[in-house]
């Protein structure tokens, strides 16, 4: 098994700390991780995006320059990473900011609603943790279980509601196929 | 071994070096290392050491030959820009023999070049960029459990040789996150042995001792230079350190350290499923470097390939270890991208095949540049762009 996934989207989406998670939870499960940030020159509004490594093997390159999977949570990040991803890749979309449609035909694209469902279960922040939990359904890299348990390590501070939240973002994420 | 904990790889190694018993850190903020003087900003104060954000690089530097000085095991990091501007306080702390531990998590070059990884420093770190006639350490990881672990083997090789030792990483590492875990018992610095180099005798209890980077006295200063040239030789007969992967039946052998030794590995094994035996030498003492092994090994490989991320820097040292024995090849990702493995696969079959895919030839480039110097109506400056 083998995943190399881009996470992208506005700063503040949490999409950096979307693939910290991902990556504990990798390591929870006992495979080989690695997480890598862009740190670069990003303007205020432009996109910050990370790349995670899953692996049963070891982590070669912990830049992924040709994902497995991309998620991308906002508008500039689609024409950005659809190039990127391997032929027959998935692209998950956040629908919910993100109008226009992918060009190519040989990869996987699955829409989801992410703020709109976040919204509903409680909050707008686990918007991130929507799209995890499809990433997670769809591909079986990771379990449900597992990212929640990295949740206790990844967000120390985080009340057992604000957990209990996010699981549930976690799981209607994951109903998405 | 202990639980893996996913860490990032400056933090890595601002624990690794507390848990070394670094008890005194300098430095001053730049990308990509800054989580190290943050790390230990907070980190040194809880393990009862001192921290101080200097004012400047030169300052850090300073600080860090005082604090060495004092017999404390002390270090600073910086990146490629801020090394520059240290060189002069390494190389009085070369000529003060006086162990240390100095960090350089290289970006592009040169100039203030840009923020991403690199590896561009090679030959300042392995020459020794300031003056005079002296070496430090260099030790290479290639990962944040090496990064982790490095601090203590520097101090230590440092200490026993009285040499400064360099980390030398790149952007990358420091920023990638990893399972790691400290794999060795902190060390105590009260336990160490009192070290015989640190100042003494103002009070009683300790014999007199001054700290110079000179000797002005009449053939004072060949006999310091000659005695640091003997233990500068024991170390590369005695210190070499480094990896090898499926070397055995290698018909091309990478030889590649730090973050592109590990895109290495990825295409060795692209190359293996292709056909084509590939092999890898990894340097992880950058100095002392692994230039017997690597001979070896030239009379045995058809040709080898240098990945680097800079332009034949560390290729220079290879040259010098083969002796025309096989050729040498370069794959160089100079300009901060990250070396792909992919790429380095087809400079692997070009290094076999005698093509060019992939590879840096001298000769084209000079040719290149021919074209603009030279040609009458192509002037290499145009509204003064260099072309």
């Amino acid at each position: 098994m083998y995943q190399g996934v881009r996470i992208a989207g506005f700063g503040g989406q949490g999409v950096v700390s979307a693939g910290v998670l991902l990556a504990q939870a990798g390591l929870v499960d006992g495979k080989a991780v690695s997480w890598y940030p862009s740190y670069g020159p990003e303007m205020r509004g432009g996109t910050a995006n990370c790349s995670v490594v899953i692996t049963d093997g070891e982590v070669s390159t912990p830049v992924v320059s040709a994902p497995d999977t991309a998620i991308v949570m906002n508008e500039p990040s689609l024409p950005k990473f659809e190039p990127l991803l391997k032929k027959g890749g998935l692209l998950i979309i956040n629908s919910s900011l993100i109008k226009s449609k992918p060009k190519r035909n040989d990869i996987r694209v699955v829409y989801v609603d992410c703020n709109a469902i976040a919204e509903k279960v409680g909050s707008l922040k686990a918007a991130n943790l929507v799209a995890l939990g499809t990433f997670a359904g769809i591909t079986g890299a990771i379990s449900i279980d597992s990212i929640a348990s990295a949740m206790k390590k990844v967000f120390k501070r985080a009340k057992p509601e604000i957990l209990e939240l996010n699981r549930k973002a976690l799981e209607e994420g994951a109903k998405l196929k | 071994m202990a639980e893996k904990v996913l860490m990032k790889g400056n933090e890595a190694l601002a624990e690794g070096a507390i848990r070394a018993g670094c008890r005194f850190f300098a430095g001053y903020p730049i990308t990509p290392q800054n989580e190290v003087p943050e790390y230990m900003s907070w980190r040194q104060e809880e393990a009862g050491g001192a921290f101080v954000q200097a004012e400047s690089e030169v300052s850090a530097i300073n600080m860090l030959y005082g604090a060495a000085a004092t017999g404390v095991r002390a270090m600073t990091s910086s990146s490629s820009p801020g090394l520059s501007l240290k060189q002069e306080g390494i190389s009085y702390m070369a000529g003060a023999d006086l162990p240390c531990l100095i960090v350089n998590i290289m970006r592009g070059g040169p100039g203030l070049g840009n923020i991403a990884g690199a590896q561009g420093d090679y030959t300042q770190a392995t020459r020794g960029g300031g003056n005079g006639d002296y070496r430090t350490f260099v030790l290479a990881p290639f990962s944040v459990q090496e990064l982790a672990n490095f601090p203590k083997k520097a101090f230590e090789l440092s200490e026993k040789y009285r040499v400064p030792a360099m980390i030398l990483a790149d952007g990358i590492l420091g920023q990638m996150m990893e399972g790691m875990s400290f794999d060795f018992e902190p060390v105590d610095p009260k336990t160490l042995p009192q070290p015989c180099w640190a100042i003494g005798g103002k009070h009683a209890d300790r014999a007199r001792n001054m700290v110079f980077s000179y000797a002005l006295g009449e053939g004072e200063l060949e006999k310091m230079v000659l005695k640091r040239a003997e233990r500068y030789a024991l170390i590369e007969r005695d210190e070499v350190i480094y990896e090898e992967r499926d070397t055995q039946d290698a018909e091309v052998l990478i030889v590649a350290y730090g973050i592109s030794a590990r895109a290495s590995i990825a295409a060795m094994n692209i190359a293996r499923a292709n056909g084509i035996k590939a092999g890898l030498l990894r340097p992880i003492t950058l100095w002392p470097f692994p230039s017997k092994r690597i001979a070896e090994l030239s009379k045995k490989v058809k040709a080898i390939l240098c990945v680097e991320m800079s332009m034949g820097q560390m290729k220079v040292d290879v040259d010098l270890s083969v002796k025309n024995a096989c050729p040498v090849y370069l794959h160089a990702k100079p300009g901060a991208f990250f070396p792909v493995a992919e790429e380095i696969a087809i400079a692997i079959e070009s290094a076999l095949k005698g093509r060019k895919d992939q590879l840096f030839n001298i000769e084209d480039l000079a040719k290149k540049a021919e074209n603009k110097i030279y040609a009458v109506n192509n002037p290499v400056c145009k509204e003064g762009a260099l072309l």
